[in-house]
């Protein structure tokens, strides 16, 4: 059986910041679902399900939030499903919403990732003392800086690319009313001269803690077509992982990673990347790896991604693929929406509806997820023609 | 304050007027026993003797350590216990500039590495000191240092640190994870 045609009909984003007091995890939750509902022109009742995804339960404490958060998300009586995939499950979470629509199961599928990093400790809980190792490791960045280290020493790229990196998201932000951070005069020096967290990683080149939620409303052909507004269509959608330790595996560029890319612009019909793809979204939270996914995903050749990079092809002003215009994760993140918000912001440019971070005339979108030990990896095209 | 504005609940006098909690802080504790599976009561015991243990596949031979009685890339179990040298070379490395909460004797900056034992084919996690982290590098030859006999427990952290051994680096292509083919003779990587 042929898959449905799956459109975006609506996204609805929180203010990202450091602390979101004023209100409760439900709350929270259920403005971003509200403001989905209000683009895409839809009520409450219009919604056949919902899918929900977060970080795990033990960064806040609660445990399966999605129980208590049914009745906030207007979904008493109707199917809930939680996902579960680390930092990759914003983007697993659309991906599974999708899924039911693509599947003929459901019509209408409200999707929703969030975190209240205010009421967690993530980088603690990551460095959970394990009886079996040495407690040793502080929070993702200590695990992802050797594999950034190998990154710098087997591409041969210069050490700045990753400053590079933050200094352009960080501008990129002030073009997003959504994003966490607003540093308005930051220089690239401060970036530069920040002090070093995981070396090879300055401060300056990691995500923020942010409190926030990201919603999506998904709909079939049929809601597509009714739509007042422009809809985003899927034109592609893949999930892949991998075991985070074991022989041969490559750490820097996962075979997961590159199969699912693969996937993805297979369904899509791409087979250039980089010049039939207008604009990505994908998950940076520590800068290096933005050069390092372009080249696992197929946008660049192996060990020439920081050549992007430092020619600007990346930048919004004047690059041929402009990466992250939102600001990407290292201006917001939220873990548990962070995926969600790089697919959402994907759908946004293909709509025409990303304001001052809008990348003229946007016609196909990339949104990328991973997480774990980048092991697992979820990613979508979307266009603004029916596929 | 009106009753409404309340949210509907009737309150005592005592609290009307008064701010409303938004958010409340209750920090937990939770303590409990480990009991270890069979693999790692093994693996653990053994540093106890100033050993380290591996599991070696059925399918190729080739050493996982920790042991876990599995081999990830085939799903078959895993029962034969090999005994590892306690040298080999850093993988890879960081150095990190953030204390770690509740982990005494511990100074920053400090350089927690991969290590790869000679004769397995994974790296595992330790603490490299015995240099300035500025001169650690991916390739280094590490052996290790153990605490005194008189402090060993059942514990991994029975290895205090990973020194530099001084021999010659080994090569970057071949530092770190890298495919295991049976039989190549060479899985030391020194």
């Amino acid at each position: 059986m042929a898959k449905q045609r799956t459109a975006v009909l609506g996204v609805g984003q929180t203010k990202y910041q450091s602390t979101r007091g004023d209100v409760s995890m439900a709350g929270l939750v259920r403005e971003a679902a509200l403001r989905a509902l209000v683009d895409a022109g839809l009520e409450w009742s219009d919604v056949d399900a919902v899918v929900i995804g977060k970080a795990p339960d033990f960064f806040e404490g609660v445990m399966m939030p999605e129980l208590y958060l049914a009745d906030a998300l207007g979904c008493v009586g109707k199917p809930i499903l939680r996902v579960h995939t680390a930092g990759s499950v914003g983007g697993s979470t659309a991906l599974v919403a999708a899924s039911l629509v693509q599947g003929g199961v459901h019509r209408r599928v409200l999707t929703i990732g969030f975190e209240k990093q205010s009421e967690s400790n993530a980088t603690w809980a990551l460095s959970l003392p394990q009886p079996f190792s040495v407690s040793i490791n502080a929070g993702a960045g200590g695990y992802f800086s050797p594999i950034i280290r190998r990154y710098m020493a087997r591409s041969g790229a210069p050490d700045l690319i990753g400053c590079m990196v933050a200094f352009k998201d960080r501008q990129h932000a002030l073009r997003n009313p959504y994003a966490h951070l607003h540093q308005h005069d930051l220089t690239f020096d401060q970036v530069v001269e920040a002090p070093m967290l995981w070396d090879p990683i300055r401060y300056s080149e990691t995500c923020p803690s942010s409190d926030g939620a990201c919603a999506m409303v998904l709909g079939d052909e049929a809601a597509g077509d009714a739509a007042a507004g422009p809809v985003a269509w899927v034109h592609g959608a893949a999930m892949r992982s991998e075991a985070n330790n074991f022989p041969g595996r490559d750490e820097v560029n996962p075979q997961a990673s590159r199969d699912c890319a693969a996937d993805v612009f297979r369904q899509a019909g791409i087979s250039d990347p980089r010049s039939e793809i207008d604009v990505v979204e994908m998950y940076v939270p520590f800068s290096w790896y933005e050069p390092m996914w372009l080249e696992s995903i197929g946008f660049a050749e192996r060990d020439a991604g920081w050549r992007m990079v430092e020619e600007g092809a990346t930048h919004l002003d004047g690059g041929d693929l402009p990466v992250n215009c939102s600001g990407g994760v290292l201006s917001s993140n939220p873990i548990g929406a962070s995926g969600m918000i790089r697919f959402a912001e994907a759908a946004l440019q293909v709509r025409g509806m990303a304001g001052d971070h809008q990348v003229e005339g946007a016609r196909r979108a990339f949104g990328h997820a991973y997480g774990g030990g980048a092991q697992y990896f979820a990613m979508w095209v979307v266009g603004a023609d029916r596929p | 304050m009106s009753e409404a504005a309340e949210g509907g609940v009737r309150l005592p006098e005592s609290l009307r007027g008064v701010e409303p909690v938004q958010s409340v802080r209750t920090p937990i504790r939770l303590e409990y026993d480990y009991r270890p599976s069979a693999s790692a009561e093994s693996y653990l015991r053994a540093y106890g003797e100033k050993r380290i243990i591996g599991h070696r596949s059925p399918v190729d031979g080739a050493v996982f350590i920790p042991p876990r009685g599995v081999d990830p890339r085939h799903g078959v179990a895993i029962s034969e216990e090999v005994d590892l040298p306690d040298t080999g070379h850093v993988g890879n490395f960081c150095v990190t500039h953030l204390p770690i909460p509740g982990r005494k004797g511990l100074e920053v900056p400090y350089v927690s590495a991969w290590i790869h034992l000679d004769g397995a084919a994974v790296g595992f996690l330790g603490l490299v000191s015995g240099c300035p982290s500025d001169e650690v590098r991916i390739g280094m030859r590490v052996r290790a240092v153990w605490k005194p006999d008189d402090e060993l427990g059942t514990t991994a952290e029975n290895i205090r640190h990973w020194e530099p051994t001084g021999e010659p680096d080994v090569p970057l292509e071949r530092a770190g994870n890298q495919s295991f083919h049976a039989g190549r003779g060479d899985e030391a990587g020194a």
